[in-house]
Order: C-alpha cells, then structure tokens, then sequence
C-alpha cells in the first residue's frame, strides 16, 4: 500500500502545474468484523477500502476531492486526474482565502508497527468456545489501518498500524450486563481467556438483586471507561481554540479564568504516546504534546492550521476539527486496590452513556450509568444498580467535588469505526468524586 | 454500468444457497461561508461494492472498492470464506431465509434540478452570511449547503435487480450571540441539520434559508437577554423540530427489532420493548398514531426498496396509542418467528453504504397529523413552555429514561404565549411519557425534518432518516433550565 500511494502521489506531481501546489492524503484500511449476539456470529465479512483526499491550491485559493480509489492503478490515475480538472474549475469560481494554511517544509516520516494477529478461524473459535453457554454480545475489528501524506514538496509521511479491538459484554438479564475489551497489536489466547474470566466473576455479582436508587447525591467511583465517557464529550468543542475563540466552548469559564477544575486535573495531548499517526491532513507534524488544562486550570488548545492562520497564532499540527485524539489525565495517587475502602459507601460505576450538555453555560452534563454499576457498602460491593441518570457539572465532578484520582490509568483504544476504524485511545485514571448529581 | 455489474457479477458468482452485489456510488458537495469567508469546497466520490453469501447456513460479506472483476472475484471468495467459518454458528440459520429477487426503480423527484455551479451558490450563502452580524454581540456565524446525489443498485443471483437513484439537500446556518461571559446559538434548521430533505434546488426555498440570516440572529440575541426556563412540572408544546428527536429517540429506536432481539447490546443497546408486547400494548395516548413512511416523496429517507432487496410500504407501527408492529426487515422478522413471534416487520434493513452490512434502521418514522390548530394548543395551556430545535439528547441504553434540551422556549401563561425563555430542557420516561401526549397538531403544524448522523451499529453506521411530525402538546412534564 506504501508503495502503492508514493507511486501515485509521483503521478499526481507529473500532473500539475508549476503554480499549483497539491496535497494528498491516503486513508486506508483492510479490516475484519465479526459481530456476536448470544454467543453466535450475527454478522461476519471484510472490509477494504482506500480513501484519497486531494487538495489542489493555487493563487491563494484551495479547493478539495476525497476519492474511493480501487487499488488498481490505471483506474486510479484516471479518477485522479477527472479530479484534478473538477479541482481546476472550482478555483476558478472561488475567491480567495485568507486563512490558507499548509506545511511547506518537507518533514517525511515513516511508522510501522509490529503484529501478529489471530487468523479468523482461530479467532472465531476462541470466541465462541469462552462464550459458550454464555449471552456474549459484541463485535471483533482487527486488520490493517495505513495512513499517508504527500505533497508537492517532495513530503512523504506512512503510518501503518496492525491491530484488533474486541469489545464484549457479558449479559445477565435485561440491562444488566458486564462490559470488557481486549485490544493490542498481538493476538494471545491466554490472555483473552484471562479478561473472559475475570468478566465472568464480576457477572456472578450480577445475579444478585438489583438496588434503585433515589435521585440524590452520591460519594461515587468513576471507572476509566466512565471518565473517558466524560472526556469524550469534553472534547467536542472544549479543546480547540476556534471553539474557544468563538466562545462556544463549554468550558468557557475555565478559558476566562472565572472557573478553575481540582489542582489535580492535568490534561495534555500526548501525540508521542499514542496511537494516531503523527501527521495530519494538511502535512504539519503533531506537536509531541500540547498542554490542555494544567493544575486544574486552561493551559493551552488544539490549533488547526486554518485557526493559526484566522487568529494569528503558531498551529501545533491539531487536526481540522481540533478535537484530541490521544488525550492523557494524569495520574492521581489513589491506588486501585484502595478504591471500595476509600469509596466506603457510594456508587461504583463501571461506564457511563450517552452523555449530552444540559447547560453548557455551566458545562454541566447528562448521561446514564450502564454496565457494570454496583452500590457498596463499608467497601463491599452489594447489589448491582438499576441504571440512573446524572445531571452534574464539569466544574464539580472534575472540581469541587472530585476527592482523587487513581495512580493506574487504562489506556483506553478508541474501538469507533464510523465510516473506517478510528486510531484515536486516551490513558485515564479513574476519579473519586463527592455529592454526584442523580436526578431520574 | 448496470449492465455491465450484472454481467460481471453472473460470471463470479459462486454455486451458494444465495448471493448478492450491492453497489453504492456517492457523490457529495459541502459548501460553507463561516463569517462571511468562503471555506474551501469540499467534494467526494465514494463508490464500492458489497458481495453477500449464504451458504450451509452461514453468512459472510466482502466490500471493495476494486470493482474490476478480479475485485469482485476476490469479494465473493472472501464473503464466501465467512460464511463457511459461520456455518452452524450463526444467530439463524441463514440458508432457510427466504431473500427476495425484487426488481425494481427509484428515483428522487426533482421539481428544480441541482445548481451546478459553486459561485451561484456561494452567492446564495455569502448573502444570507451578510445578514447575520447585525449586532456587535455577534461573533460567529456560519452557513452551508450539502448536496449529495447516491447511485444504488442490488443485484441478486437468482435474477433480482433493484435500481434506486437519490437525490439530497441540506440548507444550514447557525449564529451565535456573546455578551457577559455567556453565548447563546441559535440554528436554522437545528444545529445538527434537522432540516434535511430529498428533492433538487427547491428544497432552499421550502427550507426557508433566505431571510434565515438576519432571523436567526435576532433569535440569539433575544436568547442573551431572555430569563433562564423555569423549573417544574408544566405542560409543554413541542414543535417539529423538537419532535423529530423526541420520535427518534423514544420511539424509533426501541421499536428496532435487531435492538430487541439483542444485536445492539455491546453499543447503542438494547429496548424496554419485548416481543411479546406488539399488539397488544398502550405505548402513547389514543392520540398516538406512528407511521413507517417511505413513500412521501420529500422526506429524506423514502425509496422503494431496502438494502436486503425488500419492497417499501407505509405501515402504521402504532395506531391510536396501541403498539402495531416493530421496525424490522426481513431477517430480523425470521429470527423473531424463530423466538415464536409471528411480527409483520417493515422494509428497514439499511446500510449508510458499500462498506458496512445491512441492520435495522428506522428510516422515515413519522407522526399522523391530528385535529388540533396550534392557537387552540397554546389557549389550552394554563402554565407551560413551547419549545423548538433540538440542541441536546441523552437516553438510556433500554431507550426509556431521556432527557433532551432546545435551543429556544417560549412561555404559555393563561392560554398565550409569553417571554421567550433559555435553555429549556425537559426530562421523562419512555414508557410513560407518550401516555401524556394530550392534543396532536392538524396538518397545517406538520413540518417534514430528519437527521443524515443517525448512529448505530458495529461495525458503527451513521445513516439518514425522517421524522415528519405536527407539534404535539404532552401534559405535566418535567421541566427544567440552565444554572442561575
């Protein structure tokens, strides 16, 4: 595939014109899913496709085409080409851009990492034999993802990642389910049998009978999976600067000073450590890391080269949606084996859904506990939850009201795959917090 | 072309229980002046090729991009491999599903063809953009047009052929007001495109985009000014653009027959609806009459077929309150049949392209129009608030406890409408909520909307539906507004 796109983006430098300059950047993916439902495949097959999306910029003007290539490269060269003659008659109908931003110093980079993945046969049997006699739900993704970069400077970027995201929950009755996942670049069947088990001995607690609890405030344990619930929704529109510019961003407060999170909250961008590639769309290389909230108070933003060029200001290679894609909590010092006797009476919460702002003013949020969800007492779990919603603000959970934050974090594999499977992942601790807001 | 995928793909196709080729080709255009400077264009083509097979009781699909016939040759052997790996240990047994060969056209109608050249609409955006900024308070706006043209056909191997060409509009603008350290933005069309229908350049001015520009921002700096939305349990009326979402939400999505029967499970979940229910149970009001509609020619998810080759009909999935039918294709319908329930589906089974397998989706999911104008609505409320555009959602993984928020009220005191009213939210349960729906809009409150970033599935899916609604009137609900 390498070969395949340098080959092409040499074609597509043979193309165009002195006074043109191109961008192309490849988006690839030879996937496998395999999707169960009460322990039996619902639905299995393979995926290839190769995404291109080429930028032709003249006289200060940019116009863009993503294209489905087909791998063949005589059939690709003539979908280029139809593109670059479209691209051509939209300049000519554009005005100029005043925020046209590219890389034009050539930095080329090349990342290929290390697999062994299970063969589908094999897979299919681990998975359906560990689930026997069990209500295993979920989906299997594995196969390789390639990222690339070229431009008419000469820059050539490859990011290759083989890997495989299992995501399964194990269903006692209704909604009462325990969640887990095993994802990595290495295939180890001991070790997925280890994860299965472990995933069968917190069901057993399931069984037992349910507690409803009344709306109220709770002293509650937020797993990592329930933390990067909350971070995720954070990061849709807190984390970028045009959002904070414009002031949009929920957490407004924080970036004017009139608000401040707990001195123990630090979150960064931490590109070096994590999945996504190290390039991005327009040819700039990731900032290693880009300090966001540092202390409990505004650090820093994302910035696409389209707002560096808007507010005058240096972009860090974020993205065009300045969203993270490799976001990093540092860590608190509250051990995980501490967690129930620290927690004593209060709400463990394994994972949260569906969270939304119910007041972006007060960057306060809503969402609904799911999956595992235990009430303890005096540091022994009791009862699994039936699922209730919270209504809390950022300031609070992450604030006033946030008592630690555990010294282990999760590193946390975004298993997304709207429209391709995602590279995105987050290492988390997960958080202690006081008077947790839940209203139905 | 047609011609040509079904030559080709008589020659791959190999001796199985079933096979078929389903084509998608993309074409789309996304045109946006943000503060009255011209993006820069974006266009796609994304076209493949999805090959199923069903063979000893298994089943397996390959997409591909490669659509030259050793592409092909190479979808059909992997799509065949999986199904063989699944024989025997699949959810049905797929070999006894009976598939259908239908054959068939589709297009969307078009009153005025597409505009082709950017400048024209570019002009239409830079002058709505221009009326935005009428205040110092305004600091960001933004407008867009997104046209999409989707090219599908289905072929199967025993002779089915199924050719549906779309066409899709939607006109958007969003403006936000700053004073105080607050911000308030107001949409056109919902911030995230509830206003998107099929048809050609006529839906611009059906949308009501001219004259959007300066509208909206008046609404935002009337929302800077306005008191927060009061606390308590009220009456509210919600409009289209709200009711899309609440239908969507509450209704579309727990009655999906592959959520019932468990395939969501692990990520969008599961229903509070059980299979034993259709029938027989009181889901809303007598008020309350759902349709599956695929056949209204404007609504954004209307075609005559679906992905698994299914004719479209309009169903009534809820009549006069009580629960008729689930939202089902074929397959699901067979496995229901399997758990002993015997349920009349609809033809659902959608995928969003050549990339990902067909599930259940609600595709146009709408609301019959009642009997009431919305003067006698509002005259009937003694203390309440009407709201409009959705900006928030969040239920529950059974699609039972929800809590959603608007971007604009308007208080009802003693039968009239009163101060416009911020951040207005509300909060209920599924199961109890629709049972409150007390007056039903007459067709003159009726507004056609949708949403193109319905979420679902794994691998995940984001796909277009419907949502035509009247405004509803719901009674003692539970509402709320923003933090002092």
């Amino acid at each position: 595939m390498q070969t395949y796109f340098y080959q092409l983006a040499d074609f597509i430098g043979t193309q165009t014109r002195r006074e043109e300059t191109w961008l192309a950047y490849l988006s690839a993916e030879e996937s496998n899913f395999v999707r169960f439902n009460q322990s039996l495949a619902r639905q299995a097959g393979s995926i290839r496709q190769i995404g291109l999306t080429l930028s032709l910029i003249a006289r200060q003007r940019r116009a863009e085409a993503r294209l489905t290539l087909s791998g063949q490269a005589e059939n690709d060269r003539a979908m280029v080409l139809a593109a670059l003659a479209g691209l051509r008659l939209d300049l000519d109908e554009l005005p100029e851009d005043p925020y046209l931003l590219y890389n034009q110093i050539p930095q080329s980079t090349e990342h290929v990492g290390d697999s062994r993945l299970a063969a589908d046969a094999e897979m299919l049997d681990q998975v359906l034999s560990q689930g026997k006699g069990k209500d295993l739900v979920g989906l299997y993704a594995a196969g390789a993802i390639y990222k690339g970069f070229a431009n008419s400077f000469g820059q050539r970027n490859w990011h290759r990642v083989d890997n495989f995201n299992l995501e399964w929950c194990l269903y006692h009755a209704a909604d009462k389910a325990v969640k887990n996942s095993y994802a990595g670049t290495h295939w180890d069947n001991a070790e997925f049998a280890r994860k299965m088990a472990a995933s069968s001995e917190q069901l057993s607690i399931l069984t037992r009978p349910p507690k409803q609890l009344a709306p109220g405030q709770y002293r509650a344990y937020l797993a990592p999976a329930a933390m990067n619930e909350i971070l995720e929704l954070l990061s849709w529109e807190s984390f970028g600067v045009k959002a904070q510019r414009n002031k949009q961003s929920p957490l407004l407060k924080l970036e004017d000073g009139a608000a401040t999170l707990h001195a123990g909250v630090t979150l960064q961008e931490n590109s070096r450590d994590g999945v996504a590639p190290g390039f991005q769309a327009d040819g700039f290389i990731k900032a290693a890391t880009v300090r966001l909230i540092d202390g409990g108070k505004h650090a820093g933003a994302l910035v696409s080269p389209r707002s560096a060029r808007e507010f005058s200001i240096e972009t860090n290679g974020a993205n065009a949606a300045e969203a993270p894609e490799a976001l990093d909590m540092a860590p608190g010092h509250l051990h995980r084996d501490d967690v129930l006797t620290t927690l004593g009476t209060g709400i463990l919460i394994g994972n949260l859904h569906y969270l939304n702002y119910s007041d972006r003013r007060a960057c306060r949020m809503t969402g609904m506990t799911r999956f595992a969800t235990f009430w303890v007492e005096k540091g022994e779990i009791k009862a699994p939850l039936n699922v209730m919603r919270f209504d809390d603000s950022a300031y609070r959970v992450l604030g006033e009201n946030l008592l630690a934050l555990t010294a282990e974090r999760d590193l946390i594999l975004d298993s997304g795959s709207y429209g391709e499977r995602s590279t995105g992942s987050a290492r988390l601790p997960g958080g202690l917090v006081k008077d947790f807001a839940l209203t139905l | 072309m047609t011609a040509s995928f079904e030559s080709t793909f008589k020659r791959v196709v190999p001796a199985v229980d079933f096979c078929s080729l389903r084509f998608v080709e993309e074409t789309t255009e996304l045109l946006s002046v943000r503060q009255n400077v011209a993006e820069p264009p974006q266009s796609s083509v994304d076209r493949g090729v999805m090959i199923s097979v069903v063979d000893k009781g298994g089943y397996g699909y390959a997409a591909t991009s490669d659509l030259s016939e050793s592409g092909l040759r190479t979808a059909v052997a992997r799509a065949h491999e999986w199904a063989r790996l699944t024989a025997g240990r699949s959810v049905i047994n797929y070999s006894t599903l009976a598939m259908a060969a239908a054959s068939g056209h589709y297009r969307s109608q078009l009153q005025q063809p597409a505009l082709t050249g950017k400048r024209e609409k570019f002009d239409m955006l830079r002058a709505e953009s221009a009326e935005c900024k009428i205040d110092d308070r305004i600091i960001d706006w933004s407008a867009s047009f997104w046209t999409t043209h989707t090219r599908q056909l289905y072929v199967t191997a025993d002779g089915g052929m199924v050719e549906q060409d779309f066409d899709y509009l939607v006109p958007a603008l969003s403006v936000t007001a700053f004073d105080q350290g607050e911000a308030q933005t107001r949409s056109f069309g919902g911030r995230y495109n509830g206003f998107c229908q099929q048809g050609g350049v006529e839906i611009i001015a059906r949308s009501g985009f001219p004259g959007s520009g300066k509208r909206t921002a008046e609404d935002a700096l009337a929302l800077l000014a306005a008191a927060n939305c009061p606390s308590g349990k009220m009456d509210v009326i919600l409009m289209p653009d709200q009711m899309m979402l609440q239908i969507h939400e509450s209704i579309g999505h727990p009655l999906e027959l592959d959520r019932i029967l468990g395939d969501e499970r692990n990520y969008a979940g599961t229903s509070f609806v059980t299979l034993d229910m259709f029938g027989a149970y009181q889901y809303g009001s007598q008020l309350l009459n759902v349709t599956y509609d695929p056949t209204r020619a404007e609504q954004f998810a209307s075609f005559a077929f679906d992905d698994d080759g299914t004719r479209a009909e309009k169903a009534w999935i809820i009549e006069n309150g009580i629960l008729q039918r689930p939202l089902g294709g074929s397959i699901s319908q067979a496995r229901a049949r399997g758990a002993g329930y015997d349920l009349r589906g609809v033809a659902n089974s959608r995928a969003c392209s050549w990339n990902r397998a067909p599930i259940d989706r609600m595709a146009n999911l709408n609301i019959e129009p009642g009997s009431s104008d919305l003067a006698d609505m509002i005259a009937s409320v003694e203390r309440g608030v009407l709201m409009r555009t959705n900006v928030s959602w969040s239920i529950d993984d059974s699609r039972n406890k929800f809590q959603f928020g608007c971007e604009i009220g308007q208080l009802i005191e003693h039968g009239k409408l009163g101060a416009i009213v911020k951040n207005p939210n509300y909060r209920g349960i599924s199961a109890t909520f629709w049972r409150s729906l007390a007056m039903v809009g007459n067709a003159g409150t009726l507004e056609v909307m949708g949403t193109p970033f319905c979420g679902k599935g794994e691998p995940n899916q984001v796909i277009r539906v419907g949502h035509a609604s009247p405004a509803c009137k719901f009674a003692d609900i539970d509402v709320f507004g923003a933090e002092a």
